[in-house]
């Protein structure tokens, strides 16, 4: 083939490698992209006209998540319930309700209890949890979020702890005060922490997801608000509900417009199915609440657990959701390409 | 550290990633092109990968779909070769019969070689092999090193992005947060690993061990600045030939990861390879991001203070 000679001492002579004249792929006549169509074709209602994608042999170009649904979309709820149950617990104690601050307080605690162990759970390596307080590092979500759970933690076990027992009503004031203050921090920054990733159905709704989570996270402790307040005392918890949902569906809805194609996941498959429950969940629970009540505390608590179960069912659909998008190489490819070309058509 | 004040460090071209890093005096920065007009499928590049790494086994699948039964980079695979057959024809590149000389060629037939295949005889025979040998793409802007709760990952002199394996907790972060899909979490261990480009090998003045192995020189490991004008000087010489879709991936410093340090030659789109058309860096819209969920929690603060206000106002009569 060439006049090399090869010895001992590898390639004497020409060593055409880097230099090496290739050969040149001809466009097949009649379409221009050749790799795999879309794998679709389940019979799923196509929100837009199919876009036209290569890619290699269908194979995610992205690494999704590792994170397990249970610890980390348990947590997204379980923060969300203890951030908002926080706020509105200081709301309570401020207007003289003291029944539902107490619940409240106490359920604050069990629930960022209960994000600690997940979070710790989900790690690769659990001894070394301590490790996330390592260092101080704003370009991370997760990071800031360790140091905020690092001070809201003891502030929610403390209002907790010296309601119950009465001790030192100046520094429970001060700790539910704190509580209050990180608790929408708490609630808000897991939207970010989603958000800050290459994850398509993430990224892409990184301004409407901290309005569905502090909505959701709104309507969850309100629902914990409704089965453990009172009948008297829970006016505020029924108006927080509709608050709390109407924020929620109005940003899931903006989020999914903006989204596009890659709002698909939203809507269809387990995660879309999650989401629809939870719109049902979410507008049953804050109707029900809002309208009954404040007459049948077992409309209350039905009311209550509708909600709960409505947040819950939102953070698992926006988790499988994303894991969805991250899957599908489509969902990586077609916005990035649209992104390029529509550059390209502007220079 | 005074020439940080007032700069993006989130996205944009940078220069001078390793003093930005904190290094005083940092050696050139160092990277791969990988040339994938030369590549063979030999594979030799994953097998040295593994053995001077010590990368465990990631799994003894045949998956039918090409010659690949790797599929793409994990945990443990930090080179991983594609390999793509297309129907398409392949006409020759310009001075193939002719190149008894000095290979370069004089390209100016190029256009007219092509002309010569035979036309007309269907859309889909004839075929071409594609290989091409992805790695960690080591980038100035690297989301799985900005997202790192632990600091476990960290920039090095050299300019490349490695995981300190006894920092990781295994949170997971770094995977999801990488546009190329290539930083994983090992089963059974638990912690993120990826490619480190060779650092123990850098550091002691050698070449990665993929670069060392790679038989056609598809591989190449050097300054990012040389290796740049390398690649450009390559481009530049096939499309001479004729070869029109030879095109660099990851070069420019002013995409949405400020470039890559390790970067390609392609002859097709990116995402033929499996290799994201125009990733951007998750952490370039992070100051939006908290932006957006400040005025969440505000909302929320001022919505249950609402509330709580009505109800206040009314709540006299219960």
């Amino acid at each position: 083939m060439s006049t090399s000679e090869v010895g001992e001492g590898g390639v004497r002579g020409e060593r055409p490698g880097r230099e090496a004249v290739v050969g040149k792929g001809e466009h097949p006549r009649g379409g221009r992209r050749d790799g795999k169509r879309r794998r679709g074709g389940r019979g799923e209602r196509a929100m837009v006209p199919d876009a036209e994608f290569t890619s290699y042999y269908g194979k995610p170009i992205l690494n999704p998540p590792k994170w397990e649904a249970r610890d980390i979309a348990g947590y997204f709820f379980l923060g969300g319930l203890a951030g908002a149950g926080s706020v509105l617990a200081a709301g309570a104690q401020l207007t003289g309700l003291p029944a539902t601050a107490r619940a409240l307080k106490i359920s604050s605690l069990a629930a960022i209890a209960g994000s600690t162990y997940a979070l710790v759970h989900d790690l690769g390596r659990p001894a070394r949890f301590h490790h996330m307080l390592r260092v101080v590092k704003p370009t991370s979500p997760m990071s800031v979020g360790s140091w905020v759970l690092a001070a809201y933690g003891p502030a929610a076990g403390a209002a907790a702890v010296l309601d119950v027992t009465g001790w030192f009503p100046r520094l429970g004031a001060a700790a539910t005060a704190g509580a209050a203050v990180l608790g929408p921090v708490v609630a808000s920054y897991t939207a970010v922490l989603a958000a800050d990733t290459a994850v398509p159905a993430w990224h892409g709704g990184y301004r409407e997801l901290p309005f569905v989570f502090v909505g959701s996270a709104t309507a969850a402790a309100s629902g914990m608000a409704l089965i453990a307040a009172p009948r008297g005392e829970n006016g505020p918890a029924r108006g927080a509900a509709v608050f709390g949902t109407a924020l929620d569906l109005a940003a899931v809805t903006l989020m999914r417009r903006r989204l596009g194609m890659v709002a698909e996941p939203y809507r269809e498959g387990r995660s879309g199915r999650l989401m629809r429950t939870a719109e049902v969940l979410s507008v049953a629970g804050a109707a029900g609440g809002a309208l009954l009540g404040g007459r049948s505390r077992a409309a209350a608590a039905l009311s209550g657990a509708a909600l709960l179960a409505a947040s819950a069912c939102t953070r698992f659909g926006v988790f499988h959701a994303g894991v969805r998008s991250a899957e599908d190489p489509k969902y990586t490819v077609v916005p990035q390409r649209e992104r390029r070309e529509a550059l390209q058509q502007e220079h | 550290m005074s020439g940080l004040v007032g700069r993006n460090l989130l996205a944009g071209a940078e220069p001078e990633v390793a003093r930005d890093a904190g290094y005083q005096d940092p050696p050139p920065r160092m990277g791969f092109f990988t040339d994938t007009s030369v590549c063979i499928g030999c594979k030799a590049c994953e097998v040295a990968c593994k053995e001077w790494n010590s990368v465990p086994e990631d799994g003894l699948e045949f998956t039918g779909m090409s010659y690949d039964n790797t599929q793409g980079l994990s945990a443990d695979t930090w080179r991983h070769v594609a390999f793509i057959e297309q129907n398409r024809r392949v006409a020759a590149g310009a001075p193939v019969d002719d190149r008894t000389g000095d290979g370069t060629g004089d390209g100016a037939g190029g256009g007219t070689a092509t002309a010569e295949v035979p036309d007309g005889s269907g859309g889909d025979e004839g075929l071409r092999w594609l290989m091409a040998s992805d790695v960690c793409k080591h980038c100035t802007h690297a989301a799985c090193l900005d997202v790192c709760p632990t600091g476990s990952l960290f920039r090095t002199e050299f300019g490349t992005v490695v995981v300190q394996e006894d920092i990781c907790n295994g949170c997971g972060y770094c995977i999801p947060a990488c546009p190329y899909g290539v930083i994983d979490q090992r089963k059974g261990d638990g912690r993120a690993w990826k490619c480190t480009m060779c650092y123990d090998r850098l550091g002691a003045g050698q070449e990665p061990a993929c670069a060392k192995a790679c038989p056609t020189d598809s591989i190449q490991y050097g300054p990012l600045d040389e290796l740049r004008e390398r690649a450009a000087a390559r481009v530049e010489q096939l499309h001479e030939h004729g070869v029109s879709d030879a095109r660099l991936y990851g070069e420019n410093p002013d995409d949405g990861v400020g470039g890559d340090g390790a970067f390609f030659l392609l002859l097709d789109e990116p995402e033929v390879y499996g290799l994201p058309p125009d990733p951007v860096v998750t952490t370039r819209d992070l100051p939006s991001m908290w932006k957006h969920a400040g005025v969440a929690a505000l909302t929320m603060l001022g919505g249950i203070a609402a509330v709580y206000a009505a109800n206040g106002r009314q709540g006299g009569r219960r």
